[in-house]
């Protein structure tokens, strides 16, 4: 009812001047008739009426809804003041859209990647279950399971409702037809493994029980983008034949769009035995696996999970000379996807976080300032009777509508920015889910509302503080009333300063990792190095012979081609990842104990050139030579690091490795001792042993890897037109150089570093912004001080000292609050860290020494004004 | 005149809304008309100040009390009628009842028995 009228008032005001002109006119009449004069009739009509304008207010008022109104003034009133003061508006609201805007977008990433429950049924009660080794050195915590430790797993525990397992695969995938080979990621899963993830398929069906077994007959599943990559997003594909590596493989079903587990690289999905031999499942030690389980409903996953503990601790007992682990351990599922990404983002997230309280800061100094400038406007509002709560409700709309105005432009911001992150963000999991939605709308909303309550509440109940009421009692001699507030304003600033270093600090620390990283000494050579990747199939390559000629044949002529300065073949070449690793013995040393952990090495192979090509130094020994092939050719070069941990000072040359490669036990004659290099940049070194690429059947995954005298891409296309006509249904993978490789696993590092850097370096701006201001405010708060100074004889640069001490010591409190914060804060920061601790020193001093700079270069000109100040003029201003 | 009209106005607080009910009771009217009506019927011993009538009526059309028309007055101005609904008419009896309870009650505390009683019939 009151709505109608609040809205309908305008209207019912013209309907009330109609009826007083009516009554008026009326009364007129009557009083003409009376006979007075016209004169007189009107006088006496008014007269008698009353005011007329008081009854409209009167009516206005009892049709206003009076909460409403004041505010709808307000927000004109501010809107008014605002564009008054066009530069400050521009300032303040792009300060604000760039925080909330910044803000906005992380969360929006934090929000789908870590905070949404993952896509699948009941996802809660997935949980991802590990072996994990007691004892051993870091790495093996969440180590891979065994596939017999699955089976019986599976078979005898009753805490899960359900139990499957996946490994990685990889396929050459070429056409019936004339479509080009390619290098397919792809995963083996157990047939129930759709089923405990509750995934239903849009097209076909998934693998049957009696399809995951090794020799049953071929079958695929394709993941969409595959499906409509290569199939033209054609149903009729089901039931079709594939070719992966050169076998036929009928495609039974095609995975619903948004599935995107394990990564969003994996094409094609093969059942779980497939890929397979009984021996290789039967084995307790062959780690590759990885196993979801589902909770039953109402069991709690200690007690699920203590049955599979028991289970995998008679097993350790069993098989106490393999390395078979003696515990399992879990993780939930969203945990295991997200658990490369958490730190960062969270560390992201915690970065604009700063940025936007550095940003609020800001905007409430600005209004600090405005505040001051205002003085005289609040104490005459004051003084005709406005309450104080009027007053402050009166500022915060100002910010309120800075921040909203902000939060507008922000979003908008945010909707681009989400865009290009998760574009640039190579490797993110969970990417496809990201989208701005109702939820990060209302957050960003009450980060408004937030931001506008920080922002405006303490200039606001400042600027309306009694004793702001004094600039009327003593003319225009307003220095003092206004010391409070340079307090206020110089606390903002502190504060302001002191998050700003902790951020800085955290860029530093992050950047100086990434370049850590970037540099990292390899143990090999990363210049001028191409790597490309190739998988022989075992059913076109069925002979050890067969690869031998291959290899050696490509090699030769590789060999031959300009620009190739060495040549080498091997199978995962340093930092290009864990590739795998196998346990050994020594038969020279005597055996070990039970429960003694056994000696562990990665398993390389490596053809004659492979160490030259490189440059990974020779210690001892000699290398692979062309004689060591086929059935001659049980040698073993070892890296340093293993001739350190397991042979102890001993000559290792002449002595023996023993390999238990799937049930085919054999011994290797160490013949050579090699430098170490890193399997990861940013990882601890492990020993490593290399067998000779030229024995043929260990592995059918090559690496190729050229030096060049120059730049090495430039290689890339004529060495894979030299595979194509060797074999031209062999696709080639991963052409990298060595220094891509390095790249790739600095990926998220340097993502994360540059962004901080730029949050940093943008609250370092505003932080520069806000010491200006605040010494320019000062500067002018005492002009009149700075002419009586220099009148009684203060020169121009005591003045100018006297002005900076004054910018700089905010400066200088922030900075020291800010650097012991930092010291806190960046142990978080550990493990994000490589090769620098989280007080280096340097980074310390050089933020240190950045921010003096930048504050001496803020203060600078304010300072230097008021030196220019011409003390008569400084006198007379006031 | 000031001191008179204050007078008048006090007296009339609250009991301008019924007033005006009444007055309405005869006919429709606008607003000089009801003004009028008014001072006439109390023999031009209350006076009510013509400016608080129209948020009066205003507030009146509101509540629901009256309903409102454009007409044409007795000199054929475009004038507004006022007309009395029923649920004004049931306010009207109510408050014309409180009113003469309360009327009452205050000559019983003044002592004016015969007073009482005259008005009573």
């Amino acid at each position: 009812m009151s709505w109608r009228r609040f809205f309908l008032r305008q209207q019912s005001d013209a309907d009330l001047m109609q009826e007083i002109e009516l009554h008026l006119a009326e009364e007129m009449e009557e009083n003409a008739a009376r006979g007075m004069s016209p004169e007189e009739a009107r006088r006496q009509a008014f007269l008698k009426f009353g005011n007329p304008q008081r009854a409209r207010e009167n009516l206005w008022q009892q049709n206003t809804l009076t909460a409403i109104d004041n505010l709808w003034r307000d927000l004109k009133c501010a809107a008014r003041t605002l564009a008054r003061a066009p530069g400050f508006t521009l300032v303040a609201v792009m300060v604000m859209a760039l925080c909330l805007g910044a803000t906005t977008s992380l969360f929006t990433i934090v929000r789908a990647v870590l905070l949404k429950p993952l896509p699948f049924k009941d996802p809660g009660r997935l949980v991802m279950v590990y072996e994990h080794f007691h004892g051993f050195s870091a790495g093996f915590d969440y180590n891979e399971v065994s596939p017999a430790d699955y089976y019986d797993w599976r078979a005898q525990t009753h805490g899960f409702e359900d139990m499957a397992a996946w490994r990685w695969w990889q396929f050459n995938l070429t056409g019936e037809g004339e479509e080009l080979p390619e290098v397919v990621h792809a995963a083996a899963g157990t047939w129930n493994l759709f089923s405990v993830l509750g995934v239903r398929l849009p097209l076909g069906r998934t693998f049957s029980e009696a399809e995951d077994h090794v020799g049953a007959s071929r079958v695929a599943m394709l993941t969409w983008s595959l499906f409509q990559r290569r199939f033209g997003g054609n149903p009729s594909v089901i039931g079709q034949q594939i070719r992966l590596d050169a076998n036929a493989y009928t495609v039974v079903g095609v995975l619903p769009r948004w599935f995107a587990y394990p990564d969003t690289d994996v094409q094609v999905w093969v059942p779980y035995a497939s890929v397979s031999t009984p021996e290789l499942l039967a084995h307790h030690d062959f780690h590759q696996s990885f196993v979801i389980a589902r909770l039953r409903p109402h069991v709690s996953l200690q007690g699920a999970l203590s049955q599979v503990k028991a289970i995998q601790l008679q097993l350790h007992m069993q098989y106490l000379n393999k390395p078979v682990a003696g515990d399992v351990i879990s993780r939930p599922l969203i945990d295991d996807v997200v658990q490369d990404v958490k730190t960062p983002l969270l560390v992201l997230l915690s970065a604009v976080g700063c940025m936007l309280l550095i940003g609020c800061l800001n905007v409430a100094n600005l209004l600090v300032a405005r505040g001051a400038a205002r003085q005289k406007e609040v104490a005459i509002r004051g003084a005709l009777g406005a309450g104080r709560l009027t007053l402050i409700r009166q500022q915060m709309v100002e910010s309120v509508l800075i921040c909203s105005a902000g939060g507008a432009i922000g979003m908008l911001l945010s909707l681009a920015a989400t865009e290009w992150l998760v574009g640039a963000w190579q490797g993110l999991p969970r990417a496809e889910a990201i989208h701005t939605d109702g939820a990060v709308l209302t957050v960003s909303c009450a980060l408004v509302f937030v931001a506008a309550l920080l922002a405006g509440l303490l200039p606001a109940v400042s600027s309306t503080h009694k004793s702001a009421f004094a600039v009327l009692q003593d003319s225009s001699r307003s220095a003092k009333g206004s010391l409070s507030r340079t307090t206020l304003r110089r606390t903002l600033l502190a504060i302001e300063i002191a998050v700003t270093v902790v951020l800085l600090i955290s860029a530093g620390l992050l950047f100086k990792s990434f370049l850590r990283l970037r540099t990292t000494d390899l143990g090999a050579t990363t210049k001028n190095v191409l790597t490309m990747h190739y998988g022989l199939s075992r059913r076109q390559y069925d002979k050890p012979e067969k690869v031998v000629a291959f290899n050696e044949t490509l090699l030769d002529r590789l060999r031959n081609s300009p620009g190739v300065l060495a040549v080498g073949l091997g199978s995962v070449v340093p930092g290009a990842g864990y590739g795998g690793d196998y346990v050994f013995a020594i038969p020279e040393h005597p055996p070990l104990k039970p429960g003694e952990d056994m000696p562990d090495a990665l398993y390389r192979m490596a053809d004659p050139g492979y160490f030259s090509a490189l440059q990974i130094p020779l210690l001892s020994g000699r290398f692979f030579t062309a004689a060591d092939r086929l059935d001659r050719s049980n040698y073993v070069i070892i890296s340093r690091q293993l001739e350190q941990e397991y042979f102890h000072g001993e000559n290792p040359l002449g002595k023996h490795l023993h390999v238990a490669w799937n049930d085919a036990p054999s011994d290797y004659e160490v013949i050579g001792v090699v430098g170490d290099t890193l399997y990861q940049a940013g990882k601890a070194s492990k020993a490593a042993m290399y067998f000779p690429v030229l024995a043929g059947p260990l592995d059918r995954d090559f690496t190729v890897v050229m030096r060049t005298a120059s730049d090495p891409l430039v290689l890339s296309l004529p060495v894979q037109k030299t595979i194509a006509a060797l074999d031209p249904s062999l696709p080639v993978s991963d052409v990298l150089t060595m220094e891509q490789i390095i790249g790739q696993s600095a990926e998220t590092t340097s993502f994360s570093a540059t962004l901080v850097l730029a949050f940093a370096a943008l609250s370092l701006l505003l932080a520069a912004v806000g010491l200006f201001g605040v010494l320019s405010y000062i500067v002018a708060q005492r002009t009149a001080e700075i002419g009586i100074r220099m009148a009684l004889g203060a020169q121009r640069d005591q003045v100018m000292c006297l002005m900076l001490g004054d910018g700089l010591r905010p400066a200088l409190i922030g900075l020291t609050l800010g650097l012991a914060a930092s010291a806190g804060v960046t142990r978080l920061l550990q493990s994000m860290l490589y090769g620098t601790r989280p007080l280096d020193p340097s980074v310390f001093l050089l933020v240190t020494a950045v921010l003096l700079l930048v504050a001496a270069g803020a203060c600078a000109l304010p300072a230097w004004r008021a030196s220019r100040l011409d003390p008569m003029q400084a006198l007379r201003l006031e | 005149m000031a001191k008179k009209n204050q007078a008048s106005a006090e007296m009339l607080k609250g009991t301008l809304d019924m007033m005006i009910l009444r007055t309405l009771l005869t006919g429709d009217a606008h607003g000089h008309t009801i003004a009028k009506v008014i001072e006439r019927t109390s023999e031009d011993v209350l006076e009510v100040e013509q400016g608080s009538l129209y948020p009066a009526l205003h507030r009146l059309e509101d509540r629901g009390w009256v309903s409102s028309y454009w007409g044409a007055s007795e000199n054929n101005r475009k004038a507004r009628f006022y007309r009395l609904t029923a649920t004004g008419r049931k306010q009207l009896t109510l408050q014309v009842s409180r009113w003469r309870q309360m009327a009452q009650a205050i000559a019983l505390v003044m002592g004016d028995k015969a007073w009482v009683e005259g008005g009573d019939e």
